[in-house]
């Protein structure tokens, strides 16, 4: 049997993956996504872009006189040259556990959702009112209103799917 | 700690949890793909069945026993002479026992027993089956007195609100009364069709509206949608509910509500400006011709009235004429079949007459029906005419006589108005997956409104992820109102608000009593575990393909095909666009190299499916995937509404489906799926626990009156899930009920979330059988 790893492969596979993962925002089925969903694309495949990164890779990918939208053709080489390069790469988990201790200065094992909203719309690349939300209401436990992050490291890092 | 240590940990979290954050949207959005390629292969259902039965049609040569079966099946057994019908829809003889503690109405009703009403089922109550039809004929009588076309105007400021697809999910309507208060004067609203089928309490939401209809007729108005038709409503739940809830008297209330339906206005247009029609329009579409047919003519989508014949003469046509009359008389129903689809007209236009020439008649039929000819001259139409006309609930018959007038456009102008739907493309061409209407462009939707001095199209007929959505330049909006349509979490359901500048103002909401207490992501996990699960089902199902689909990949007989191969083979033998590689991890457990043990595969897929060992894997798979068309075919053939069916039924139906698919199905294989049901022994099968035991439904969904094409689910415990969660889930039926509590947090910016009353049960739990 033929050597199934060779490099032909592997691209082919790895544009095989960018077409589905395109396809899943194509709503029209015209191969046009809007631009506003190529960054949870990106991220899906896999990718840890910052904001910054982000920006520069969709002020590439717009045309000219930007559309709103982001053709196929142009996606497919971008992408299929981000994934080849491994740029982006992930962040390793047990720093994303040590930056919330870091942030736990008094060493709690919990964060307040007041400070941890604090630091997260006021510095770095803020959140928007609307990603604090979502991500308090997934990070908050109900019972105790503190952000046991511990456990939150856990969910966010699991990779079931 | 400094402040450049505290931003680089921010920075850290931020870019992790947006990596996270796009990852589950990614997992909602290709859920939402699986629910919607499903719904389009459920649709492909329903043509299979319209096509096995014009196979019935066309192909049989019949034997003496499959003769019966076939006109048994096309012939609706219903009590309906003249004389009889107003003792048929009498109510009056009813009584209501002293126990009853359910409403008990008054005619003519007013805001208060309406309201009452609402509050009634909100507590899971029924309305006792005499005011059910006391109500509905009431309604009846004034949907006759009703035009085609409603006309509201928003003067005096008010706000009209316009609602989408309800589908029997009360839950739904009593939030959008919550939220937006009740049909009044000061509050007119406007329905848009698919009040039933697939939900659970679809006669408890008829009932609200027609109560309000009655109370507040210049401020409610009702359109018709696809599902207001009894033979859908066969297949799709309604008349299951009906039956299951009022046992005496179900039948009558579907007979009643057959009426109803095809009085139930077409089309509404608020200030000439905005029109709202539940599917949409075609490129032939035209309001003047919409004003001026007999919509209640067009009982069912799959009932064409008889072609005009204009160049018989008038004695030929008189007996034409009489026959038609007979057939009404006799309600031999004309249930009609498109043909598989390679020309224009999507339904072919066939009725039970060119059925009944093939079926010869018993010698005393064709005596009796020479006898009556005889007796009638050909002049004496109004005589006849009369006869039936007397009986006051009789309407179909007396408009009998002008079943010359219908026409085929007529025909397709209601079935493009209920059955449309729009796409991106310019042009017009038939509605395909639908097998009715069209799909139609945005330079259709620019004509149509400049012609008619239009401004907008408000529809519904397709669910929509966040409850609305525009398209065709925001010339065409689709509305939505039932939330978590296909399972808990898919969707949002919107309505919308027109004031007097026309502008819309859209309220979205979820039915949240299901998700108390569960994070966004703990939803998206459910959801997506539901749609995984009836994946996988479709993928078990196809086993026979797609083992030959990998065989043939797997030249040196390995067993082993690599990822990538095991995904092109899907694609091939699945036919549903669905991105097959984002969703692998989810649907591969393991692997070793990249290289995929495919037996060791169905076998885990089996595992999950508990399905029957001992039937033949094919003949399960066939007749698995054809469940749908089954399982109507047993109810059309349960003529008494009873649940059961003769032995010689059954196996005439299996017999008569398996040469259609061109499928061997042995007399032992038949035996064995009766033997595997509990029958009782006087030869007759119980329908539902045919289909329960050969697992395809799901009997608690059943009890509760759902579609039995829908998705199982297990509450079993989900993969990761967290400790914390308030719905803590294990296996086995399982009660769910957490303290009222905060729902999830905002979904978007325009969400209002809000939970409906707290005596929510113990919804969407299975019991599963474990295999006998």
């Amino acid at each position: 049997m033929a050597d199934k790893y060779n490099a032909e492969t592997i691209i082919t596979e790895t544009q095989k993956r960018i077409c589905n993962a395109f396809d899943v925002f194509d709503h029209e089925s015209n191969k046009t996504v809007d631009v506003r969903e190529i960054g949870t694309i990106i991220r899906s495949l896999g990718c840890f872009p910052s904001e910054a990164e982000l920006h520069d890779v969709i002020a590439e990918l717009e045309d000219e006189e930007p559309t709103g939208f982001v053709r196929y053709e142009k996606f497919l080489p971008t992408m299929t040259k981000i994934l080849l390069e491994r740029k982006f790469r992930p962040i390793p988990e047990d720093l994303l556990l040590q930056a919330f201790e870091v942030l736990d200065q008094q060493k709690k094992g919990h964060l307040e959702p007041v400070e941890l909203t604090k630091y997260l719309t006021q510095e770095g690349e803020p959140f928007t009112q609307e990603e604090i939300d979502e991500m308090l209401s997934a990070a908050v436990d109900p019972d105790k209103n503190v952000i046991l992050y511990k456990d939150f490291v856990s969910m966010m890092t699991l990779y079931d799917g | 700690m400094t402040k450049v240590i505290s931003m680089k940990a921010a920075v850290i979290i931020q870019r992790w949890y947006r990596q996270y954050a796009a990852r589950m949207e990614m997992r909602r959005r290709y859920t939402w793909n699986i629910f919607q390629s499903m719904e389009y292969a459920d649709l492909q259902d329903q043509i299979k069945l319209y096509n096995f039965l014009g196979y019935l049609m066309d192909n049989f040569t019949p034997s003496s026993s499959e003769r019966n079966l076939i006109s048994h099946i096309f012939r609706e057994n219903e009590v309906c002479r003249d004389a009889e019908w107003e003792r048929y829809f009498n109510y009056t003889k009813i009584d209501v026992p002293d126990i009853y503690s359910g409403p008990r109405l008054t005619f003519p009703l007013d805001m208060v027993q309406a309201a009452d009403l609402v509050e009634a089922f909100r507590n899971k109550q029924q309305l006792h089956s005499r005011y059910v039809l006391q109500l509905l004929l009431e309604t009846w009588k004034l949907l006759r007195g009703l035009p085609n076309i409603n006309r509201v105007s928003t003067c005096h400021s008010k706000e009209i609100t316009v609602c989408g697809d309800l589908h029997g999910q009360l839950e739904d309507l009593l939030l959008i009364f919550y939220k937006n208060g009740m049909p009044s004067m000061e509050k007119p609203y406007v329905f848009n069709g698919d009040y039933v089928d697939r939900g659970k309490d679809s006669i408890e939401i008829l009932l609200i509206l027609f109560a309000f209809l009655l109370v507040y007729p210049g401020d409610v108005y009702l359109n018709r949608g696809n599902h207001e038709d009894h033979i859908i409503n066969l297949r799709y739940g309604f008349t299951k509910e009906v039956l299951g809830k009022y046992k005496l008297h179900g039948k009558r209330i579907l007979k009643l509500l057959q009426k109803i339906f095809s009085w139930l206005p077409l089309v509404t247009v608020i200030d000439h400006r905005v029109l709202i029609v539940h599917g949409g329009i075609s490129d032939t579409t035209e309001l003047a011709l919409i004003a001026r047919v007999d919509r209640h003519k067009y009982v069912s989508a799959m009932k064409p009235p008889k072609k005009k014949t204009p160049s018989r003469s008038s004695l030929h046509a008189a007996s034409e004429h009489y026959n038609e009359m007979i057939t009404c008389k006799n309600r031999t129903g004309s249930v009609t079949f498109p043909k598989p689809f390679a020309a224009r007209d999507s339904f072919q236009r066939r009725s039970l007459q060119d059925f009944s020439r093939t079926v010869a008649r018993t010698v005393e039929e064709e005596l009796e029906v020479r006898r009556r000819q005889a007796q009638f001259s050909m002049s004496s139409f109004s005589q006849s005419h009369h006869i039936l006309g007397s009986a006051p609930s009789c309407e179909s018959e007396s408009d009998s006589s002008e079943v010359f007038d219908t026409s085929d456009d007529d025909w397709k102008q209601i079935l493009d108005l209920l059955w449309s739907d729009p796409m991106s493309q310019d042009g017009c061409v038939p509605n395909e997956v639908r097998g009715g209407g069209c799909y139609w462009g945005p330079d259709v939707t620019e004509d149509f409104l400049n012609r008619h001095n239009l401004q907008l199209i408000i529809r519904s007929h397709e669910c929509k992820q966040d409850g609305y959505e525009f398209c065709h330049n925001r010339k065409v909006l689709t509305l939505f109102s039932a939330s978590n349509y296909y399972e808990i979490g898919s969707n949002r359901g919107a309505f919308v608000r027109l004031g007097p500048d026309l502008v819309p103002y859209f309220v979205q909401y979820q039915a949240t009593s299901m998700i108390r207490g569960l994070s966004f992501p703990q939803i998206v996990k459910r959801t997506e575990h539901t749609a995984l699960k009836v994946l996988r089902e479709q993928l078990f199902v196809h086993k026979s393909d797609l083992l030959s689909a990998f065989q043939e990949l797997d030249k040196e007989n390995t067993g082993l095909i690599c990822l990538s191969d095991w995904a092109s083979a899907i694609e091939r033998v699945l036919h549903l666009d669905l991105p097959w590689r984002v969703l692998q991890p989810q649907l591969v457990s393991s692997t070793t190299d990249g290289m995929l043990d495919y037996h060791g595969w169905f076998r885990d897929l089996a595992l999950k499916n508990h399905s029957s060992e001992h039937i033949e894997q094919s003949m399960l798979e066939t007749l698995y995937k054809h469940r749908s068309t089954l399982e109507t075919i047993f109810r059309i053939v349960d003529t008494d509404n009873s649940g059961l069916i003769s032995f010689e039924d059954f196996r005439q139906t299996l017999k008569l489906l398996s040469a259609y698919l061109k499928m061997e199905i042995s007399d032992e294989v038949i035996n064995e799926l009766v033997i595997s049901t509990d029958t009782n022994n006087d030869g007759s099968i119980d329908i539902d626990e045919f289909m329960e035991a050969f697992r395809l439904v799901d009997k608690s969904r059943l009890e509760r009156g759902k579609s039995p094409f829908k998705f199982k689910q297990e509450y079993q415990r989900l993969p990761q899930e967290e400790e914390t969660s308030q719905t803590a889930a294990s296996t086995g039926p399982q009660i769910s009920q957490g303290p009222p509590s905060q729902t999830a947090g905002s979904l978007g910016t325009h969400t209002e979330n809000c939970s409906s009353s707290q005596t929510e049960d113990l919804c969407d739990i299975s019991v599963v059988v474990p295999p006998q």
